[in-house]
């Protein structure tokens, strides 16, 4: 490229450039305004009373010592909401949750009654003093137990009703029973099969435990009547959607501002009981309320995620070729449905579970029952279920692989889509849309020398020693989503954004999504640069405040590239029409004499005649536009994607157990991502250092145990497991590139891809490495104990 | 209702008076009396860091000290580190080396690498790996982390007279 070219465009600092973060400047001084950081003038505080008891009746609540608390101003329970009836509310499952609880708790540490009082210190007192007389019911803790016939109900309130949004019920425990397939040609297939295998798999309760818990400050002026709410939302817009259809108060008078999260991982999805009686307290007592909810608040009862008890089954031929797959699951919902799920999907994108693979035949079913455990129901740093889809499918093939004794590299290749057969639709219904798996998992094969390590492996063997070698050659399906399949509460899930060019040409973009962390301010602005040849420096990103940006559904499911990142690039092409138009105009050409060159529209042949689109940004708002042309350079778009983009990665871990202490060593981690165009190479590092790093927390060390009355026992970071720079291993990343066929830039989600395929990676490592000693499955978390009693099992833990 | 108490300390170089309960912890009388908002709270039982300040020296975590126990004390906050407008190296090296995402944990972890860094200016990434263990992050997976106080301890050790 000539020179100034290359000057140009390095000015524009657009797209592939490893551009610095513009939201550092704030984070790094300490600056940053997260829900906390809010101190409105009169602010009072909310405190939560919770149930100690997983199932039970509530007698009576008695408030008169609470209200004797010196700084406490009132004691809000559901009778008090009864009357606005606010004391419940719709979950973004299709069902209805207690906002505070009515005559029962269905879980441990529900929400029972709302303290509002000078400080958090006094909340806290008032919240103590409330008594509140239980009696105490059976409680259900496995969810194989649900539907059993004696069981007892737990949701008393729809128990007459034959259908909770998803379906007819067969059991008052009973949520819903979906399924996807052919379940009549499976069965047949796997009935003549010359090899089938099944295995039970478990993606155990975890939480995704952002550094930052959620919270609210609601400010409701009535002389206005207007709501003013700053609360930890993925997805402001839909928040203020569900409080308008709550609260009754008009949604343009609702203004719902996200401001600085500390981290979502689909934590913050949801509209949670807390922000419900702090909007009810601030419309009850006219001041500021806010709530903020401690950590153990937060991993017991907002937004836990998975609970899947799985049973994967495959049928192939004698080769390891799949023919068949079948795969099913019981779904712990918890007390109330509040799944993040389309209204179309209630088991989410789980038929996604065909992964990377040609597989002929498919069935899957995913059956959903009520327990005494909080609801929540996120996709935990992943879309809709599909953590638990890609975890069934990548553990399968290894335990197929074992079977046959075909290697596990080899066996992948065997059954990969081909380069040449995408767009590839699968036998469950999703349309891959572009791939080349084979060229990325020979790549990394390569980079790690993979047969030097399987020698070594076979020596350690021999000597006794534990050595495990995982591969995970994962499929992902994000950016929901098509408007005809994907909606919440009926609310499609387009995406969008408006840009404003100002004369002197620098540019304002407001989008429907809400940055965590992933840098939006940041990667937006070099979309929009590279399209309009303008600066990214001189673009200014705004989403998050309802009042000001267009509406959309948020960031989660990797969705904000694929969907509101191509919003972004549309908006631009808009612009960059009329700019074609104005600059024809006054260069005194035709349009079609024109060609575009980084920043400025040039005439054909004659470079020299140019016009920049900082000098069309200017003429825009001048009379030199031809006649009839409307003023101004903005334009707007709401985007509806044609598919979901389908991000893929071939990893590879390498671990060392010490079969004496069941301590495992991760050696290695290699992990190529293709995320297709791939618009700030140093943000996807970081976004795959960062999911990488949770796959191992869910792999390692996550779970959240209960005892038999529903009782948690490790809801506080003492026991819940988040790793420390020591634990963690050391991350190398790769990539290539296949650009995504239906996306203007060809872009697809990347942030959920490392946690989604490292899972099953460092599971398929720790099988692996006690393969040989006919092990075909272990089940999450993979600590030290639970890996030593493995050893155990196998007589293989003393000297 | 318990009897208050006067508390004076540096507040990153400059003295300041406060009356609190004796209950009250320092991370609150920080954040909500004083207006230091840098330092956030994510677990109130010590394990986060996110609450990490440098009181007397020492890295400590806000949210299990009590403010009647700074009384003539020194504290540093992330709000005592760009002096004079200008970014510490730390600062500089965090976003240099995208050694933050969401930005909750990095107050923290600057001031913990502060300290770090003045009681062992040229720390191997084992030891900046260990001294950095009682800071969590939930969205860089450290290695980032690692590289930036890496590029400080670089920076700093050129910068120092020899």
């Amino acid at each position: 490229m000539p020179e100034d070219k290359l000057e140009r465009e390095e000015k524009l600092q657009g797209m592939g450039v490893s551009r610095k973060r513009k939201e550092d400047a704030r984070f790094i001084r300490g600056q940053g305004s997260y829900v906390d950081d809010i101190k409105l003038p009169g602010m009072l505080f909310g405190a939560i009373v919770r149930s100690p008891y997983a199932h039970a009746r509530i007698r009576s609540i008695d408030k008169t010592k609470a209200l004797q608390v010196p700084g406490v101003v009132a004691v809000l329970t559901a009778d008090d909401l009864k009357p606005v009836k606010l004391h419940w509310m719709p979950t973004l499952g299709g069902d209805v949750q207690a906002v505070l609880a009515d005559k029962k708790v269905c879980f441990q540490l529900q929400e029972v009654a709302f303290v509002i009082a000078s400080d958090r210190y006094a909340a806290a007192d008032g919240a103590d003093a409330v008594e509140v007389d239980y009696e105490e019911l059976p409680a259900i803790v496995d969810p194989k137990k649900s539907m059993d016939q004696d069981a007892p109900i737990i949701r008393e309130d729809i128990a007459d009703k034959d259908n909770v949004g998803h379906g007819p019920r067969t059991h008052p425990n009973h949520i819903f029973t979906w399924d996807a397939g052919d379940r009549a040609g499976t069965d047949a297939v796997f009935a003549s099969a010359a090899v089938t295998v099944r295995e039970e798999i478990l993606n155990p309760r975890v939480h995704p435990c952002p550094l930052e818990t959620c919270g609210c400050v609601a400010s409701f002026d009535k002389v206005r009547g207007q709501l003013t709410v700053y609360l930890t939302s993925q997805a402001p817009h839909l928040v203020r959607t569900v409080v308008a259809m709550l609260s009754g108060i008009p949604e343009s008078k609702i203004r719902i501002i996200g401001g600085d999260i500390g981290g979502g991982f689909g934590n913050k999805v949801p509209v949670y009981p807390g922000y419900v009686a702090a909007i009810v307290a601030s419309i009850v007592t006219g001041v500021p309320i806010k709530w903020i909810e401690s950590r153990i608040d937060n991993i017991s009862t907002t937004g836990f995620a998975r609970d899947y008890h799985g049973v994967g089954e495959l049928a192939a031929d004698e080769d390891g070729r799949i023919k068949a797959l079948r795969f099913t699951a019981l779904a712990d919902h918890g007390a109330f449905n509040s799944h993040v799920s389309a209204t179309k999907l209630p088991a989410g994108l789980f038929s996604i579970c065909t992964g990377s693979y040609a597989v002929p035949k498919a069935y899957c079913r995913v059956d959903a029952v009520y327990t005494n455990k909080a609801p929540g129901g996120v996709a935990y740093r992943c879309s809709l279920r599909v953590t638990e889809a890609v975890y069934l499918i990548e553990r399968m093939i290894d335990v197929l692989a074992q079977k046959l004794n075909i290697d596990k590299a080899e066996i992948r290749r065997r059954n990969f889509v081909k380069a040449e057969q995408f767009p590839y639709t699968t036998s469950l219904g999703w349309t891959l849309d572009s791939g080349n798996y084979h060229a990325a998992l020979e790549k990394v094969l390569a980079a790690v020398d993979y047969d030097g390590l399987r020698k070594e492996q076979a020596e350690k063997r021999a000597r006794g020693e534990l050595m495990g070698i995982g591969i995970s050659t994962f499929t992902e399906i994000v950016g929901a989503g098509p408007n005809k399949v994907c909606d919440i509460l009926g609310i499609a899930l387009f995406d969008s954004c408006d840009i404003r060019v100002n004369p002197t040409g620098s540019a304002i973009a407001r989008l429907g999504t809400m940055s965590q962390g992933q840098g939006h301010a940041t990667t937006y602005a070099q979309i929009i640069a590279t399209e309009l040849g303008l600066p990214s420096e001189e673009i200014q990103i705004e989403e998050g405040d309802t009042d000001k940006a267009p509406y959309g559904a948020g960031t989660w499911g990797s969705r904000s590239t694929p969907v509101a990142g191509a919003a972004a690039a549309r908006a631009a092409r808009k612009i960059k029409e009329k700019a074609r138009k104005i600059a024809a105009h006054l260069l005194e050409v035709g349009e079609g004499d024109l060609e575009w060159d980084i920043d400025r529209f040039r005439v054909k042949g004659n470079p020299t005649e140019a016009k920049t689109m900082k000098d069309i940004a200017m003429a825009a708002h001048t009379s030199s536009i031809p006649d009839g042309m409307e003023k101004g350079l903005d334009a707007t778009e709401y985007y509806d994607p044609p598919n979901m983009t389908f991000p893929f990665g071939a990893y590879v871990c390498v671990v060392d157990i010490d079969r004496y202490s069941g301590e495992t060593k991760v050696r290695r981690f290699y992990a190529l991502d293709d995320c297709g165009t791939r618009i700030n190479p140093m943000i996807i590092e970081g976004q795959i250092h960062g999911g990488l790093t949770e796959a191992f927390a869910v792999a390692m060390g996550q779970a959240m145990p209960f005892d038999e009355n529903g009782n948690h026992l490790g809801n506080s970071l003492m026991d819940y497991f988040l790793p420390t720079a020591v634990e963690t291993p050391k991350w190398e990343t790769d990539f290539t590139v296949t650009p995504c066929p239906h996306h203007p830039i060809g872009a697809k989600g990347v942030a959920e891809s490392p946690h989604v395929g490292g899972i099953p990676c460092f599971t398929n490592a720790i099988v692996d490495a006690f393969a040989h000693l006919g092990v075909t499955h272990m089940d999450m978390p993979h600590t030290s104990f639970r890996v030593w009693k493995q050893c155990k099992a196998l007589g293989i833990h003393q000297r | 209702m318990a009897k208050k108490h006067a508390v004076t300390f540096k507040l990153n170089g400059k003295e300041v008076d406060v009356v609190v309960p004796p209950r009250e912890l320092l991370i609150h009388t920080l954040r909500e009396r004083l207006q230091h908002t840098g330092p956030h709270i994510g677990c109130e039982t010590s394990h986060c860091g996110a609450c990490t300040v440098d009181l007397d020296g020492m890295s400590v975590k806000s949210c299990t000290v009590l403010t009647v126990q700074c009384n003539g004390a020194e504290v540093l906050t992330i709000e005592g580190f760009a002096a004079g407008g200008e970014l510490s190296v730390l600062q500089e090296a965090f976003t240099e080396e995208h050694g933050l995402q969401c930005g909750y944990c990095t107050p923290g972890m600057i001031t913990r690498a502060h300290r770090l860094l003045k009681e062992n200016p040229d720390p191997s990434e084992e030891e900046i790996r260990y001294w950095m263990a009682g800071n969590l992050c939930r969205c860089t997976g450290y290695q980032n982390i690692v590289k930036a106080v890496q590029y400080a301890a670089k920076k700093l050790s050129a910068q120092a007279p020899a």
